[in-house]
């Protein structure tokens, strides 16, 4: 029995994949179950393992938790990537990676919308981005010269707008050709070690939800999910 | 000058309700600035005290605080309602998550249709009933204690008897299958600052109205429709 955490979600992003960011980020091992069938998932609901009857669910510590920002919270807290005090937390990190949760949020319920709103949302998400989320970094960015959103050193805030970047430009590359500094921090975070090594292919990074995926989450929860901005 | 925190949102519930909660709970006087015209908002954009554009904004200990998460974790955290290390936290986190996404349903209520509201309120009730209550139930009956974590009053218990109170705005007998709920209900209702924030006068906000929602849309040019969580 490793003493690695381990992951139980759909073999895609979701929800899970800040997670998966952020466990890369620390430079920490992580183990992954896969929810193929729903009755691997009412085998959990059965075995009370999940709280809410909602997946994430990640064993660490010796707990079983569920909603992926307290997973979140916690790690970045025990792997030092939360800031040095509550101001910074408060002021800095919590503030910031909500903006870049909202903005994920967008573009995660995307796939499960119905197709006419996919269409109007799609160009919603990207305007938000380019009118609301980057200019409030790039600002911040221009504030000080520390390469880091926080502090001077890597933290949870850094991690989640790469991530946000990286989902961003996959819907349009060229997203962030008005923001110099954005570019700068994507490239310098981009290339530290544990970030560039789960940027490489084989890492346990998701690709893109595709129509399979998307299939596999309605049939195992079995819910009817449609969303719009 | 430490003054008083202060909250500037529209009159009424919405996303800052939570926080007025918990500044109660903790016992902290905060003041209010309202927000009735399309006028202060933008003075607000102008002055560059919305990172994000939106409200929830708190004015606490020399910082303008946006993000209704990030604001509540720092009052809950500056206030001894946030566990005692890591670990209480987290579980305080899973619980707090919990009852936000049982309050935003409630929250886009007002703003849903008619029809819409009508699956929505069923929505609410069922998903309170069948997924939200069963799972803090089990909490306080595993464990036998008085509050959800750590054997003391902490931002989940204000977070969750604030759920609690405005389900059953929805459905005023919810609680009847959920013993330990009741308990916690009335132990928390009967706490001085809480009490004191239930009475007639208080800054507790009312269920939101037509007249909320029109300013609300007003302020935001909103004028999109939500559409329901079914």
């Amino acid at each position: 029995m490793s003493g690695k955490p381990k992951l139980t979600y759909f073999n895609g992003r979701g929800r899970m994949e800040s997670v998966r960011w952020l466990l890369a980020a620390a430079g920490v091992e992580f183990e992954e179950v896969f929810l193929e069938t729903r009755e691997q998932y009412l085998k959990l609901i059965q075995d009370g393992d999940l709280l809410f009857d909602q997946v994430p669910l990640v064993d660490i510590d010796g707990m079983k938790m569920v909603q992926t920002r307290a997973i979140l919270s916690y790690i970045a807290g025990k792997h030092n990537l939360y800031g040095k005090d509550l101001k910074e937390r408060a002021l800095y990190i919590d503030t910031y990676v909500e903006g870049t949760m909202d903005l994920m949020q967008m573009i995660l319920t995307l796939p499960f919308s119905l197709p006419e709103a996919k269409e109007k949302n799609l160009p919603l998400i990207i305007e938000k981005a380019k009118n609301r989320y980057f200019p409030a970094y790039e600002k911040v960015l221009k504030q000080h010269c520390q390469g880091f959103l926080v502090g001077n050193q890597l933290s949870w805030a850094d991690v989640h707008l790469l991530e946000a970047i990286l989902m961003v430009e996959e819907k349009d590359p060229t997203v962030l050709s008005e923001f110099p500094l954005l570019q700068g921090f994507k490239t310098r975070i981009s290339n530290m070690p544990t970030i560039k090594k789960f940027l490489q292919p084989g890492s346990q990074r998701k690709p893109q939800p595709d129509d399979k995926y998307v299939a596999t989450v309605m049939k195992i929860l079995k819910e009817a999910m449609y969303y719009s901005i | 000058m430490a003054g008083k925190p202060k909250l500037h949102y529209f009159n009424g519930r919405g996303k800052m309700e939570s926080v007025r909660w918990l500044l109660a709970a903790a016992g902290v006087e905060f003041e209010e600035e309202l927000l009735e015209t399309r006028e202060q908002y933008e003075k607000l954009l102008q002055d560059g005290a919305l990172m994000f554009q939106q409200v929830p904004m708190v004015e606490i200990d020399g910082m303008k605080l946006v993000q209704t998460r990030a604001i509540l974790n720092y009052i809950a955290a500056t206030h001894n309602l946030y566990g005692r290390d890591l670990k209480e936290r987290a579980l305080i986190d899973m619980y707090v998550e919990g009852t936000t996404d049982l309050m935003q349903l409630i929250m886009m209520f007002p703003f849903l249709s008619d029809e819409d509201k009508e699956k929505q309120c069923a929505l609410i009730v069922q998903k309170a009933t069948n997924r939200y209550f069963p799972a803090y139930e089990k909490v306080l009956r595993d464990h036998g204690q008085e509050y959800l974590v750590g054997n003391q009053f902490s931002w989940a218990d204000v977070h969750l008897f604030e759920a609690i109170l405005m389900v059953e705005e929805k459905k005023y007998d919810v609680l009847s299958e959920f013993p330990q709920l009741q308990m916690l209900k009335a132990r928390i209702s009967n706490m001085p600052r809480i009490k004191k924030f239930l009475e007639p006068g208080s800054q507790r906000k009312p269920i939101p109205d037509d007249k909320y929602v029109e300013t609300v849309r007003r302020v935001l040019q909103m004028y999109y429709n939500v559409k329901a969580s079914v």
